[in-house]
């Protein structure tokens, strides 16, 4: 992750932080944000590689239409980040290329 | 090069009507021979056994009510290698055929005795040989390390093999182009009027002419085979498939129920289902092919699916395909069957040159595919 | 199916339309079914309002907060709003199915209200995949549910008023644009000036853009007016780092590091094309949509369309639209003619609402090199297909997007055809010389949405 990447924060209301570990670092969210908004948060880039060219996306449409923030969410891969809530302790990873298919713990 | 010509007349030697994988591997093996073929196709919405298949080049099973089908179907098995390497040699387009043997997974042990005893059967009526395997969970496992605990076994066939559909159909448009073969998106071909040493086919953007002309149009020969004296019995059945994302490889073999594309994705299928002209899905059908992939293979439980169809099969009364030629009108033909991935190599080959040369392949005994079976 | 539990109406989507209808479904005494598949209700204009996280009231402006009295609809007794719920599958036998949290349910329901609303027009131009580059509706979004704003260096790019409100709101947040890039054609001017009638008439959106172009322009930052070429570059770590453009005959190179795209909205069609509606070309915003009645009832006579989804009109329009639906269904379903009381109204204040579309969309068009790309640019962002591969199929017997979808796997990833759809079939016309409606559409199947095998299993009755 590079800072210079990173997203900022403008002056909030209150909101819960919650501890998430994206490609093995830790970082605070807020309660209530997506996996995207944080990982664009930590200056998270790219987020996936495609399965296609191996090239690199990120988040593109932050409204689930365009699949481009598919990332490895708590063991699940190929998970819409856009679309999934923060929760404490999750783990999140890059999607590199196409998806394990024994890996998630169904 | 693709024509839309209007109104002005064009000929050709030989008119194949319908542009499916029947009709292109025949177009190809009489283009082949030197005779100027054009295929007649509809638009970008038709009803396409082609585009909605599922790819596998299967032999284990084929026939059992017909020995000259198993006949057929092996001889094409075996001549898929060459049209393979013919087409990705010509058009550079990869259609990923794999033929290192196929499963049949059972579910239950009654479905793997049966399907035993239905393979014991076949193999007695064919005493050169009807190679096939039964795999107990233990010997399955060993094949393929993710098969589910709740499946009894398989039954594999060394001869089964898989193809990209969707690929062979681009490859085959672009091999018969390559040798001058012209396909026309000419809508339906409503007429087909016998002249004397002729055909006349009658669409919205115009006539054709031609010597011959060759039924391939799928579920539309049923209307067009009447006009040039051939009864076609054939009706559609639904098969509905799922396709889930790509995942990295995992499925070494196709199955008949799941298999895995070159590109990682899964395809899962297929229902048979007697409903009309009706190519929709259904959740329930969908549901029930989703569980039967899942207990085959726990592991794509959390795979997401990507796209499900519905696309109908052509169908014949017994099952197997018809090969004939006019009797009254001896320049027309009619070619279907229910399998045109596996009898591709047969269609482009041994099929074409009967058609082209009036001389049939000995090894095809084709008055066992002549539709008068059907009138007894 | 039978044992399911049934409602009189389902809506899919609470947005405003989605919202308005629930409100007056509920009080015509039908039993309603709201879902949306965000985790809070308020649709695309008034995301998350129900808990609006930023501070400074000013940034979003009034016409977000307005939002705010929308959301009682929902609390009616009558009224049953489920978040989280994607609908993957809708049957003709009046079942649906989603899916909360990777479980799926099914429901029965008398009449539909698809209130789906839209997405932004897919801009394909060179670079529009790199990390970096995303759409002024996602920087939008990541200002109104969790108060982010760009990293920059970061420029905006496109047309549209949509463009002028994000650029607004962020200057207004106290970001650094670099520039704005605005790819408007000088042409559109002349042809919206046709429009000038209607536009009078919706002289207060007339007023809101003179607004935000002065707001724009006393800040400063740097407007490029009638710009082509655009071009998004990368650099060794193959993330944005420049865009270039050129105006006039001056070619423009400027450090990036994000790059806000955008090309107006575009219906989301994607359930009704799924449930075979018909649909139609629109020529002037140049996209589909369905085809309804006047009071939004679509080529199924249980299924209706209100808001952005059935045709762009904006927020206002689509609650208008929200309540006329909701009126004709509790109509249809109750035979009372007293529920049809106000909709002459309501239709009136629709047409005034409606009279400024004309101007816009003549505005608005897009340059043309985004709606008809050539060469190298991808058009498909999931499978990679790009615009001369597609070009290229016509010369192989493709007369329409099934067949290009067949030959090259353009919209058979993921997003099935939503990023790449609109630009096939344009790209197919303009090849063929033919129009839009005479090519066609992807058909699009179900599920609509991602769901796991093992979720669809679920759902099969031998596992009962
Ligand atoms: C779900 C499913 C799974 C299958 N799986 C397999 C498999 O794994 N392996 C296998 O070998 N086979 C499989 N099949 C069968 C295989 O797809 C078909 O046998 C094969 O595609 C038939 O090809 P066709 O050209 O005869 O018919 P079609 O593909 O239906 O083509 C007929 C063509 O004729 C055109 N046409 C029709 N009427 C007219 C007219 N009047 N004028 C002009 N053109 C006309 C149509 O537009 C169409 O292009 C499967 C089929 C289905 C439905
Ligand atoms: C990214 C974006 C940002 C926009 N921002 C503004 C703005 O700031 N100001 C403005 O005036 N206009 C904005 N618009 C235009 C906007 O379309 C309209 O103003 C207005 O929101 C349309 O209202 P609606 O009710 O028709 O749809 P929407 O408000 O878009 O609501 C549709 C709802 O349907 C839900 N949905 C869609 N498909 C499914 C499904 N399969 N299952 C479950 N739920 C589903 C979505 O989650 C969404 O909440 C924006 C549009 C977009 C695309
Ligand atoms: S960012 Fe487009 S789907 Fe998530």
């Amino acid at each position: 992750m590079a800072a210079d990447f990173s997203f900022n924060r403008l002056p909030c209301h209150e909101r819960a932080e919650v501890e998430i570990t994206v490609e093995g670092q830790k970082i605070f969210a807020l309660e209530g944000e997506t996996v995207a908004a944080a990982v664009m948060h930590a200056g998270l880039r790219p987020t996936r590689t495609t399965p296609v060219s191996g090239s690199g996306r990120a988040p593109y449409c932050m409204m689930g239409v365009c699949f481009d923030c598919l990332m490895n969410i708590d063991g699940k891969p190929n998970t819409q980040a856009c679309m999934t809530e923060v929760r404490e302790g999750m783990v999140i990873t890059v999607q590199t290329g196409a998806r394990e298919v024994s890996g998630g713990d169904v | 090069m693709t024509e839309s010509v209007r109104l002005n007349r064009g000929s050709s030697d030989v008119a194949v009507i319908g542009g499916g994988l029947v009709g292109l591997c025949i177009a190809l093996g009489i283009q082949r021979q030197g005779q100027q073929v054009t295929v007649y196709d509809e638009g970008d919405i038709a009803l396409r056994a082609s585009r909605g298949n599922f790819g596998l080049v299967w032999v284990q099973g084929k026939g059992d009510n017909l020995p000259a089908y198993t006949r057929i179907t092996r001889l094409s098995a075996k001549l898929w290698g060459g049209l393979a390497e013919d087409l990705t040699q010509h058009t550079g387009i990869d259609i990923q055929l794999q033929q290192r043997g196929g499963l049949f997974v059972c579910l239950s042990e009654s479905e793997l005795n049966s399907r035993q005893q239905m393979l014991e059967k076949m193999a007695a009526e064919h005493p050169q040989g009807y190679p096939f395997d039964v795999l107990d969970l233990q010997q399955l496992r060993e094949l393929i390390p993710e098969i589910g605990p709740e499946v009894a076994g398989a039954t594999w066939g060394p001869e089964d093999g898989h193809v990209n559909p969707l690929y062979l159909l681009r490859a085959l448009v672009a091999r018969f182009e390559s040798l001058g073969g012209k396909l026309v998106n000419a809508g339906q071909v409503s007429n087909i009027i016998p002249k004397k040493s002729q055909f006349v086919l009658q669409s919205e953007q115009g006539e054709f002419s031609c010597n011959k002309v060759v039924l391939t149009a799928g579920l539309g020969n049923k209307s067009l085979g009447p006009m040039v004296g051939i009864d076609a019995p054939v009706f559609p059945n639904r098969g509905q498939v799922l396709i889930a994302e790509r995942v990295k490889p995992f499925l070494n073999y196709p199955t008949g129920h799941v298999r895995q594309t070159v590109e990682g994705t899964v395809q899962c299928g297929d229902s048979k289902e007697d409903v009309g002209f009706d190519t929709g899905t259904t959740t329930d059908v969908l549901a029930q092919i989703a569980h039967r992939a899942t207990t085959m293979f726990p592991l794509l439980k959390d795979v997401n699916l990507i796209r499900s169809w519905g696309a109908l099969r052509i169908m014949t009364p017994d099952g197997n395909p018809v090969y004939q030629q006019s009797e009254q009108y001896p320049g027309a033909y009619l070619v279907t069957c229910h399998s045109g991935v596996t009898l591709a190599a047969a269609h482009a080959g041994p099929i074409a040159d009967w058609i082209a040369t009036g001389i049939a392949d000995p090894a095809i005994d084709l008055e066992k595919f002549h539709g008068s079976r059907f009138q007894l | 199916m039978t044992g399911l539990q049934q409602f009189d109406l389902v809506i899919i989507g609470a947005g405003p339309a989605g919202m308005a209808a629930a409100r007056e479904a509920g009080e015509a005494g039908l039993n309603t079914l709201i879902l949306d598949e965000q985790p809070r209700a308020g649709g695309q204009i008034y995301r998350n309002i129900g808990r609006p996280i930023l501070q400074d009231r000013s940034i979003l402006g009034q016409d977000y907060y307005a939002g705010e009295t929308l959301l009682a609809g929902l609390s009616h007794v009558l009224v049953t709003h489920v978040a989280n719920a994607t609908v993957w599958d809708v049957t003709t036998d009046n079942t649906l199915s989603f899916s909360v949290k990777g479980i799926s349910r099914q429901v029965g329901f008398k009449k539909l209200l698809l209130a789906t609303g839209a997405q932004e027009r897919p801009v394909p131009f060179p670079g529009w995949t790199l990390p970096g580059v995303m759409t002024c509706g996602a920087a939008q979004i990541l200002l109104k549910s969790s108060g982010l704003t760009p990293t920059g260096p970061l420029v905006i790019a496109g047309s549209g008023p949509l463009l002028l409100l994000i650029a607004c709101q962020l200057i207004r947040a106290g970001v650094r644009i670099e520039a704005i890039v605005d790819t408007t054609p000088t042409s559109n001017y002349r042809r919206a000036l046709k429009e000038i009638f209607g536009a009078i008439k919706g002289w207060r959106y007339l007023l809101k853009g003179a607004r935000m172009l002065n707001e724009i322009r006393r800040s400063g930052v740097r407007y490029y007016k009638s710009a082509t070429e655009l071009t998004a570059e990368s650099g060794s770590d193959g993330n944005l780092v420049s865009v270039s453009f050129r105006k006039g005959s001056v070619h423009h190179q400027l450090p990036c590091k994000t790059l806000l795209v955008h090309q107006g909205v575009i219906p989301n069609t994607q359930l009704g094309r799924a449930l075979e509606l018909e649909h139609q070309w629109d020529e002037v915003q140049q996209c589909w949509k369905p085809t309804l009645s006047e009071n939004g009832c679509s080529s199924h006579p249980d299924i209706f369309i209100a808001g952005d989804s059935g045709g762009i009109g904006g927020a206002i329009v689509a609650e208008i639209q929200g309540r006329i639906v909701a009126k004709e269904i509790a109509y249809q379903l109750n035979q009372e003619g007293a529920a049809v009381i106000g909709i002459d109204q309501l239709r009136k204040t629709l047409d005034d609402q409606l009279a400024i579309r004309p101007f816009l969309d003549h505005l608005y068009r897009p340059l043309d090199m985004f709606l008809r790309p050539q060469g190298e640019i991808i058009v498909c962002r999931c499978e990679e297909v790009t615009a001369a591969e597609i070009r290229g199929l016509t010369q192989h017997g493709c007369v329409g997007p099934n067949q290009t979808k067949a030959f090259c796997r353009s919209g058979m990833g993921p997003c099935q055809g939503r990023q790449c759809g609109a630009t096939v079939t344009a790209l197919l016309a303009d090849e063929l010389g033919k129009s839009p409606e005479e090519v066609g559409y992807y058909h699009i199947r179900f599920p609509i949405k991602p769901v796991s095998l093992g979720e669809l299993a679920g759902l099969s009755q031998s596992d009962a």
